[in-house]
């Protein structure tokens, strides 16, 4: 049961290796049926939502204006959406606005939809009972490229036919165009990422960075003027460098086919190479008896979580260290019109910026560290299902000891992901812009202020695993819900019943703005409620 | 406390489905009891409502002298459960999962460990992804038996083992039985009920319908009987109690149900023997009439 690099490669797959394919493409479809069209809807009708949003909220030349003033005189802006080419047509808006994100979410589908239907299937015993059938070598894998590239090309065409009905045409088609080659580069990655794992979770785990590397490495290239050939090497970055409805470089588009062809090739030749149920990091043996301190559901949940918790916390470090000595170089950005001075006077100058843009970060910060939050309070979840928690159960764990063992790193985990990230941020700019110490305590203040929001959608996600379990995947729903409403709600001006929807609108921003204690009482309050009912629900069903 | 496992009237439904309907379950203490049934009678459905995993609907359920729902961790410390579907945590080694469940429950017995892995061939070393299914079961069997208990429930505890581990298990559960422990076994392989139950609980359709030891149940069951007789046998077909005779001229064949053997081995007699082959009833016969039954009813 080792992976053997000996065995001969196939140059060509002969048409039986491929026996199947079809059958398991709708397999895929029919597990998919739900989950798959979320996607794509949710992914498909952003740019031409947008598109009315900007000519409602911005519908004259000097509206047009001040907006690019505004956009260009917070950088925080260009490391979080890109670089802005043309803000005073609805296509660039939409570009400047969406095709970061997009291009994210979509190689985070890619990367989850390819894994499910390989290595997954790998763990749980299925791929072996489908693969006694008559199913080619090379049958799951094309299946699950199949359903993940084909589901990316549909959100392009659906997104480009959209938008080419109120705007021009060739920006339509290449935003779309390459915002469906992003989904295809990933959906490579994820192929060669399932091929090195040894289980989904870790597969999973590759993917995910590859496409936060991605984000990372735009953010910092369109962030500083030093290094703008970063966002040069990011799949990401060239969705935004192909100037949507800004110039329309169509050539920018060969970068992702290439890119895709090589890397999704390197997963069809490292496939035959390993068995089915391996990787090719290999399993090593583990102690005979377990150490002295393997005597508690913690010690065995500090086991389980310790490793997504350093990849995390490895992931926030670096995101923060880059952020933080960008920050005080963000004024550069700045331009030299009168329009956009006087938004960086308003903002209070350009140390102004530079803590508007930390505090952009700290509420950036909290909201994707709430997403490990979420990992891991659903990890009871999974658990569960694999029926692992049973025998647990069947020993003198009650089911309220159970669940704190896994909640403690689900809401004292997310604290300790933004302590890690406001230390790197506070003195990554703290050592370029003097003054360590106190920009890792404004840091602190900044992050800390924020937690009791992360904690209401961790706790959210709590109450449903309690209340609704078969419906646990939702709690993504919830998180991302509250990341899209408050990263997209105030600049397409929704109304303010929908903006109070996310709790991460309700902490006071810092620094910058004055710290009030009310609403933090409040989010607590609601997360003590959401994360009791949780509890309660879960002691009172049954477990399975 | 006289019965370590009691159960009466227990209704259990999931949704439109009725998994246990009326069960009825007593298991005194020290005993091993054999728990049959077709599959999907309801037997783990039943096993987890006596760990406190479902919620029973109705019925009164007593564990150890306790409530399986509400003293659950309490009551835990003094069984260990192997389920049938054993799944282990991929980055520990059986050996650590050993430990730990026995460390969960009431302590483990270093000595007994260390004995069972041997016996049992097991290697702690490796991680819980690269066992077999039958390894995986071993780790739960290993660190159930090892652990400082009263009362071992099985649910299906040896599907996976070869014939050879599976003795090494039979022999292992003898020697739980001399220690006094109480044993609930849920199983299909009729060998090893034979040779372990001191009682055994037939259930169908979430219902118990057989209750008793292996001697009472096979009374219940039917002698094959193939006669070769001196002239043609008379009056067999009238005598109560026979069934599935076929005469073909002075040859005959028939079950016939214990109570009336006797009565039709004189009708035989009356006639003349030139030979006789009998078979006694087997367990296999008495469950395959249950199990049947149950699809014919369906």
């Amino acid at each position: 049961m080792t992976a053997t690099l000996t065995r001969p490669a196939h140059a060509a797959a002969p048409a039986n290796e491929l026996a199947g394919t079809w059958h398991l493409i709708r397999l895929a479809l029919r597990r998919d049926r739900v989950i798959l069209p979320i996607w794509i809807v949710l992914l498909s009708i952003l740019p031409a939502s947008t598109v009315s949003a900007y000519d409602q909220y911005y519908p004259t030349a000097a509206a047009k204006a001040a907006l690019s003033a505004g956009a260009a005189a917070n950088p925080s802006f260009a490391v979080l959406y890109g670089p802005a080419f043309d803000l005073t047509t609805a296509g660039g808006f939409v570009a400047w606005r969406l095709a970061g994100f997009t291009a994210l979410l979509i190689g985070l589908m890619a990367v989850f939809t390819v894994t499910r239907h390989t290595r997954a299937e790998e763990d749980t015993g299925r791929a072996e009972l489908l693969g006694s059938g008559v199913v080619g070598r090379y049958a799951a894998l094309t299946a699950a490229v199949t359903v993940a590239a084909g589901a990316s090309v549909l959100i392009g065409l659906i997104q480009a036919a959209s938008m080419s009905a109120t705007l021009p045409k060739s920006g339509a088609w290449v935003l779309g165009g390459s915002i469906a080659l992003a989904g295809l580069v990933f959906t490579a990655v994820a192929a060669v990422a399932v091929q090195l794992a040894e289980y989904s979770r870790t597969a999973n785990g590759i993917g995910t960075a590859v496409v936060g590397v991605a984000f990372l490495l735009r953010a910092a290239g369109d962030s500083t003027v030093d290094v703008r050939w970063l966002s040069w090497l990011s799949p990401i970055g060239w969705v935004q460098q192909a100037r949507p409805f800004a110039g329309d470089r169509w050539w920018v588009l060969l970068l992702p086919v290439a890119a895709a062809l090589v890397i999704g090739a390197a997963g069809y030749v490292l496939l035959p190479r390993r068995d089915i149920g391996v990787g090719f990091i290999p399993p090593r043996p583990g102690p005979a008896e377990a150490a002295q301190s393997l005597r508690t559901p913690f010690a065995l949940a500090w086991r389980l979580h310790r490793g997504p918790l350093f990849g995390w916390a490895v992931g926030i470090a670096v995101c923060g260290a880059v952020f933080g000595s960008i920050a005080s170089g963000v004024g550069g950005l700045v331009g030299s019109s009168p329009q956009m001075l006087e938004a960086v006077e308003r903002l209070g100058g350009t140390k102004g910026l530079t803590q508007a843009f930390l505090a952009a970060m700290a509420g950036f910060f909290t909201m994707v560290a709430s997403f490990y939050g979420i990992q891991a309070a659903l990890r009871l979840r999974s658990e569960e299902t694999a029926v692992r928690v049973e025998p647990l159960l069947g020993t003198s764990v009650g089911r309220l000891r159970l669940a704190a063992s896994h909640l403690v790193f689900a809401f004292l985990g997310t604290a300790g992901l933004l302590l890690v990230g406001a230390v790197l941020l506070g003195l990554a700019n703290g050592l370029r812009a003097g003054d360590v110490g106190g920009n890792i305590a404004d840091m602190l203040a900044g992050m800390l202020v924020q937690l009791p929001a992360a904690w209401v959608v961790i706790a959210l996600a709590v109450t449903i695993f309690g209340l609704l379990p078969k419906y646990s995947s939702a709690a993504w729903a919830v998180g991302s819900l509250a990341l899209l409403i408050s990263m997209f709600g105030p600049i397409v001006s929704a109304p303010q019943a929908v903006l109070d929807v996310s709790p991460y609108q309700h902490p006071p921003k810092l620094p910058g703005q004055e710290f009030t204690a009310t609403p933090l009482v409040w989010l607590m309050v609601v997360a003590v409620v959401a994360l009791g009912a949780g509890l309660f629900g879960w002691r009172q069903r049954d477990v399975g | 406390m006289e019965n370590a496992i009691s159960i009466s009237g227990l209704h259990k439904s999931f949704g439109r489905t009725q998994a246990l309907d009326g069960l009825d379950l007593q298991v005194p203490v020290g005993e091993v009891h054999g728990f049959l049934g077709p599959n999907g009678a309801g037997k783990s459905t039943t096993v987890r409502v006596l760990l406190g995993l479902l919620h029973a609907d109705s019925g009164d359920v007593r564990l150890l002298g306790g409530d399986p729902w509400k003293d659950a961790a309490s009551l835990h410390r003094r069984l260990a459960y192997v389920p049938g579907d054993v799944n282990l945590w991929p980055n520990l080694s059986g050996g650590e999962v050993i430990d730990l469940l026995g460390r969960l429950r009431g302590g483990l017995d270093q000595k007994r460990r260390t004995d069972l892995i041997e016996r049992f061939d097991l290697d702690p070393k490796k991680k819980g992804r690269t066992y077999s299914k039958g390894n995986r079961q071993k780790v739960a069997i290993v660190a159930a038996l090892a652990s400082r208990v009263d009362l071992l429930i099985l649910d299906e505890p040896t599907s996976g083992l070869d014939p050879l581990m599976e003795a090494t298990f039979q022999y292992a559960i003898q020697e739980e039985r001399e220690q006094g422990r109480t044993v609930l076994l849920s199983s299909h392989i009729l060998a090893e009920v034979e040779a372990l139950c001191d009682k055994v609980s037939i259930i169908r359709n979430g219902r118990t319908v057989e209750s008793g030891t292996l001697a009472d149940l096979r009374h219940l069951t039917r002698t094959s009987i193939t006669a070769e007789l001196a002239g043609p046998p008379n009056g067999l077909a009238n005598l109560a109690n026979i069934h599935d005779l076929k005469v073909e001229g002075n040859r005959v064949r028939f079950d016939v149900e214990t109570r009336s053997l006797d009565d039709a081995l004189r009708r035989l007699t009356q006639v003349g023997v030139r030979s006789l082959v009998s078979q006694p009833p087997t367990l296999e016969e008495l469950f395959l009439r249950h199990y049947t039954t149950e699809a014919s009813a369906k």
